[in-house]
């Protein structure tokens, strides 16, 4: 009797696993690991570039760039790759990781301040946020999200750096970086001008800053892609005038 | 590296509170559901079993709404006393109490129902106190069960996750425990202090296990 139902399972479990191994890999799935600030955006060009290339199936996968570099260089199957800086891509450049020939900047975008809707203070300058009153303000990890990277340039230009990395919640990606205001757990905190837009009743823009380097994000093909060819059109189709009505729609400018 | 011992003593004691409040906690509520019968018990049972079987960033989502600036609790607590709960290592400390909480409870209310209540009941005919029924019979008897659940809640405390990034964030020094470390590390592709950080927290839970064999006593002394 025990060792029927220990049979069973242990059919049931292989037939799962199988299952499971054999829709692991289409052969028509493309892969693009991009940067969490494109998730909105991307996901509305899915339907498009899917009705263009029948048979095709768009996977993404996103998170802060910096983290995406580090799965495609352990080995993660990965067809295309967009980061939300050069720095990221660069390095991916130099392991070989992706195409060089191809990499291209499709979009453009712009470095904020956003505070909770519902706060009384809004910073008119960076330097207002070494002010008491903006306790706890949020910016991503420079090691692996560009948007604090961008973040850190622009304090450390303006000699403020010190002063609010003691303030500094560190976030993941933008978009945590972007929730952590909206639940109002922060004062103040560095986002996309795109990430800001997502949510007007939750936070409002106090102002823009201009950032050292513009902020430029690059898609290229990785290397190590079974579809290259899949990935290379990708790659065209994200700077496409369809695609760009979209992107532009969401928010990104012209690269 | 510095940094890695900094995690490590925050890991510790943020376990170290969380398994604190859990021999309260644990103890007087499975002894509650040990021996009082009422309706709806095991519904409320199965209800505090719940962190066990739920995803942690569920029960991180939970907290979050709660002890958030904007939630029931967090506002309160905010407009009363100023307290902002969230990405503090008190935040990550209730994160790892309610995650290890059934561990403990589990385990207490197991002990307790095997407490022969005859045992209870001869106390009583002797004269003493419920107070001291509890301590000098049932807590004694219950004990070994007890210190198994509470070692078992430290250690899943030492690796809470989720629930904890949620509510306490990753702040070096304040509520990057050595979990979260491990995670920001390998994000950023630091694999040398990742290697430093998971090599610590290996030592750290294989010492634990090795304390539990020798805690857990291997029998429970006797008073006749």
């Amino acid at each position: 009797m025990t060792t029927e139902l220990l049979r069973l399972v242990v059919k049931t479990l292989a037939l799962a696993l199988a299952a499971g191994l054999s829709f692991a890999a289409q052969a028509a799935d493309l892969t693009v690991s991009a940067a969490a600030s494109l998730t909105n955006a991307f996901k509305d060009l899915a339907p498009m570039f899917e009705a263009a290339n029948p048979g095709t199936k768009l996977q993404f996968n996103f998170a802060a760039s910096g983290a995406l570099l580090q799965q495609i260089d352990k080995g993660a199957p990965v067809d295309v790759f967009v980061s939300a800086d050069q720095a990221t891509m660069d390095q991916a450049q130099t392991k070989g990781l992706v195409q060089a020939a191809q990499r291209r900047n499709f979009v453009s975008n712009t470095l904020v301040v956003i505070v909770p809707a519902s706060s009384a203070n809004a910073p008119k300058a960076v330097a207002d946020l070494t002010q008491a009153v903006y306790q706890r303000i949020a910016i991503g990890l420079p090691a692996s999200v560009p948007v604090g990277r961008y973040t850190k340039s622009v304090l450390e230009a303006a000699g403020h750096w010190a002063a609010i990395e003691p303030k500094m919640i560190g976030a993941n990606n933008v978009r945590q970086a972007l929730d952590y205001v909206a639940r109002a757990e922060v004062d103040a905190g560095f986002v996309y001008a795109t990430d800001a837009a997502l949510m007007p009743d939750k936070v409002k823009v106090a102002l823009t800053v201009p950032t050292t380097t513009p902020i430029l994000y690059p898609v290229a093909p990785i290397t190590a892609s079974p579809n290259a060819a899949l990935a290379q059109r990708f790659v065209e189709f994200v700077g496409s005038a369809p695609a760009q009505a979209v992107l532009a729609r969401h928010g990104f400018g012209k690269p | 590296m510095a940094g890695a011992w900094v995690a490590l003593a925050l890991t510790l004691k943020v376990a170290g509170w969380a398994t604190f409040l859990n021999l309260f906690l644990g103890v007087g509520i499975g002894y509650a559901m040990a021996r009082w019968r009422f309706p709806g018990r095991d519904l409320i049972d199965a209800a505090l079993t719940l962190p066990m079987v739920m995803p942690p960033t569920v029960l991180g989502y939970y907290l979050l709404v709660l002890i958030g600036t904007q939630g029931p609790i967090g506002a309160w607590l905010l407009q009363h006393f100023g307290i902002r709960m969230i990405f503090t290592w008190q935040a990550a400390v209730i994160a790892a109490t309610v995650v290890s909480f059934p561990l403990v409870f589990k385990a207490a209310r197991a002990a307790f129902e095997t407490v022969d209540p005859q045992l209870e009941d001869a106390a009583r005919s002797l004269g003493i106190s419920e107070t001291a029924v509890f301590f000098r019979v049932s807590l004694l008897l219950a004990w070994r069960g007890i210190l198994a659940g509470l070692l078992l809640s430290f250690a899943r405390a030492l690796g809470e996750f989720g629930a904890t990034l949620m509510v306490a964030g990753s702040i070096p020094g304040k509520t990057q425990t050595l979990s979260i470390a491990v995670y920001e590390a390998v994000q950023a592709g630091q694999d040398d202090t990742a290697n430093f950080l998971v090599l610590i927290t290996s030592i750290t839970c294989i010492a634990v296990l090795l304390a539990a064999g020798r805690l857990v006593p291997g029998r429970v002394p006797q008073r006749h």
